[in-house]
């Protein structure tokens, strides 16, 4: 089975273009499915499904996304073996920028979108700077002068990564992704498989359902700011 | 030393590279913890620094000047009609495409954006240089071959138009001093006629002024060798110039448009038809000739609107900038 993780800010346009790429692979004979993963809540496997095509959800509510992501994808990946999948596209929103969801030897695409602002891939971690591929989507409302801002600083930001121009309305990309997911890894079990990078931790008094808020409930992992005058 | 490493360190909120220093000594001196700040680890930075230098040192792609023709064939109509002539684009012209709304015009623009390989509804494929075009020409990030300008396309990035500019030359490697900034906002200001200054923010562009300045710099500062105009009608610049600037760049212009000003323009144009280019169409003399009465009667209508809202009166006749045509010299 091929896997891929799609990883990228929220309403970026991960879904609009994956159905795209979706499409294209059942098209060629591929049974596809996708397991979305999100925090709060998701309408995304609603907008799969319609294509026909086997989802799941795993929703992380209370917990780091990041980390919830790790500990069922392998069960994702014996879900999608099960069901006889040849493609498992893994959806995983990038809710902190520090996500890191990426992993050695998957094929990992990030999608960012101009409308963000030409800065933005500065700001995004491991999961635009280890991508294999990056997607960028909604070209078609901003200046042309502006997304080649923004895919200089893409390119600075990841400079192994290719870049694909996506639009999530049209397709446009689709077919590119579809071929580079053909070309994908086999996976069959993520067993002893590392991630790329260390997920973001966290592990103080909050983590663990502290609210009280002063320098004596402050334990484990905390780091303070500065307010030093620096020069 | 790079201006890249020194972009993206300081990204990172970090200080370039000191002079001299040799990427993997700096990266083995980074403390741990800025590595996992950072979110990448200790070799990931080096290969990463590394391939940012190797940009720098490598070779510009041979984008701009390397393409001479485009070819557009085997496409076929919404009825499977197949288009019968290949269409070959050359650099410094300009070709127009004209049909019904929803004939398929902006299926062809499309088509050349992604430089389609039959894998497209239309089924066309797109030569470069009268060759299949290589991955890199299809995925480098750096010299994309097809910019593209469109009535949907605004600036969002709130900064002024200055800066930005800089911004965008600093991307291309060109030395900001070099005036290339003030040279493009002097252009979008002759294209435009509402002038602004480098210290206007983009978002308070007008519609006018954001769409001259699109175009002045994907002509002086874009380096893709083709430009796509979607329906830029009502834009409030001076087309003409506009598009003579773009092909003085010895680019290829393709417009898709319903406006007969910008239609007469092109050397030629693509008659498109239930989704297939049905004819393509050579401007003649006689046409470059009525297209000068068009652009006669655009002059007196923008007249008109300007002296209403000066609040005048309009009861005078229209005078004509050129003579009437039985009274102008006989066009061969
Ligand atoms: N203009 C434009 N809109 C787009 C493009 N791609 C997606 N959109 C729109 O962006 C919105 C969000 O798209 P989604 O596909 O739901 O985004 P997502 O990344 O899956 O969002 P989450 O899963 O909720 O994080 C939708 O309204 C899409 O129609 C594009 O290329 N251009
Ligand atoms: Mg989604």
């Amino acid at each position: 089975m091929r896997l891929v993780t799609v990883a990228g800010p929220p309403s970026v346009g991960k879904t609009s273009l994956f159905i795209k790429v979706a499409a294209r692979l059942r098209d060629d004979g591929a049974h596809v499915g996708v397991v979305k993963f999100d925090a709060l809540s998701t309408t995304d496997d609603a907008a799969y499904a319609a294509l026909g095509l086997p989802v799941r959800v795993g929703l992380s509510g209370g917990l780091c996304p990041d980390h919830y992501f790790v500990s069922n994808i392998d069960d994702c990946v014996a879900w999608g073996h099960g069901n006889g999948l040849d493609v498992l596209i893994i959806e995983t929103a990038g809710l902190c920028n520090r996500c890191s969801p990426h992993i050695k030897g998957v094929l990992a695409i990030c999608v960012v979108d101009n409308l963000a602002g030409i800065h933005t891939p500065r700001k995004i971690g491991p999961m635009l700077r280890l991508a294999d591929v990056v997607a960028i989507t909604k070209g078609d409302i901003v200046s042309q002068a502006e997304r080649e801002v923004f895919a200089y600083n893409v390119r600075l930001a990841n400079p192994r990564a290719p870049v694909v121009w996506c639009n999530g309305i049209t397709g446009q990309g689709a077919m590119d992704l579809a071929f580079r997911i053909d070309a994908a890894p086999r996976i069959d079990t993520l067993e002893h498989h590392h991630l790329r990078f260390s997920m973001p931790s966290a592990a103080c008094s909050y983590c663990v359902g502290e609210t009280a808020i002063g320098e004596t409930y402050q334990r484990g992992n905390v780091r303070k700011m500065s307010f030093e005058d620096s020069r | 030393m790079s201006p890249r490493i020194a972009a993206f360190l300081s990204g990172l909120g970090l200080p370039d590279l000191p002079a001299g220093a040799c990427i993997d000594g700096w990266t083995a001196a980074m403390p741990e913890a800025a590595l996992q700040d950072m979110g990448l680890d200790r070799e990931q930075l080096a290969a990463h620094l590394h391939l940012l230098l190797q940009a720098e040192t490598a070779e510009p792609p041979a984008a701009q000047s390397a393409i001479h023709t485009l070819t557009v064939e085997g496409g076929h109509g919404k009825d499977g009609h197949a288009e019968h002539d290949a269409l070959v684009l050359s650099a410094g012209e300009i070709v127009c495409i004209v049909g019904p709304t929803g004939s398929g015009k902006s299926r062809l623009l499309a088509d050349v954006e992604c430089l389609a390989q039959g894998d497209t509804p239309s089924g066309r494929r797109i030569l470069l240089n009268g060759a299949l075009p290589t991955p890199d020409q299809r995925f480098a990030p750096d010299c994309k071959l097809v910019a593209q300008l469109s009535q949907n396309m605004n600036f969002v990035v709130d900064l002024t138009v200055g800066v930005f500019l800089d911004m965008h030359a600093a991307c291309r490697q060109i030395d900001p001093d070099s005036g290339v900034t003030g040279r493009i906002i002097a252009i979008a200001n002759s294209l435009a006629g509402e002038r602004f200054g480098p210290d206007v923010s983009l978002t308070q562009l007008s519609g006018g002024q954001a769409r001259a300045l699109m175009i002045a710099d994907a002509a002086l500062l874009s380096e893709s060798p083709i430009v796509l105009i979607d329906e830029i009608e009502n834009a409030g610049i001076n087309r003409r110039d506009a598009l003579d600037l773009l092909v003085s760049e010895d680019k290829i212009v393709l417009v898709s448009t319903h406006d007969p000003l910008l239609a007469l323009l092109g050397n030629r144009r693509v008659i498109i038809s239930h989704g297939r280019i049905a004819d393509v169409i050579t401007t003649s003399e006689a046409e470059k000739a009525v297209l000068i009465q068009l652009e006669d009667i655009d002059a007196a209508m923008l007249a008109v609107r300007e002296r209403l809202a000066r609040g005048e009166r309009i009861e005078d006749p229209i005078v004509w900038a050129h003579q009437s045509p039985r009274e102008r010299p006989h066009v061969r």
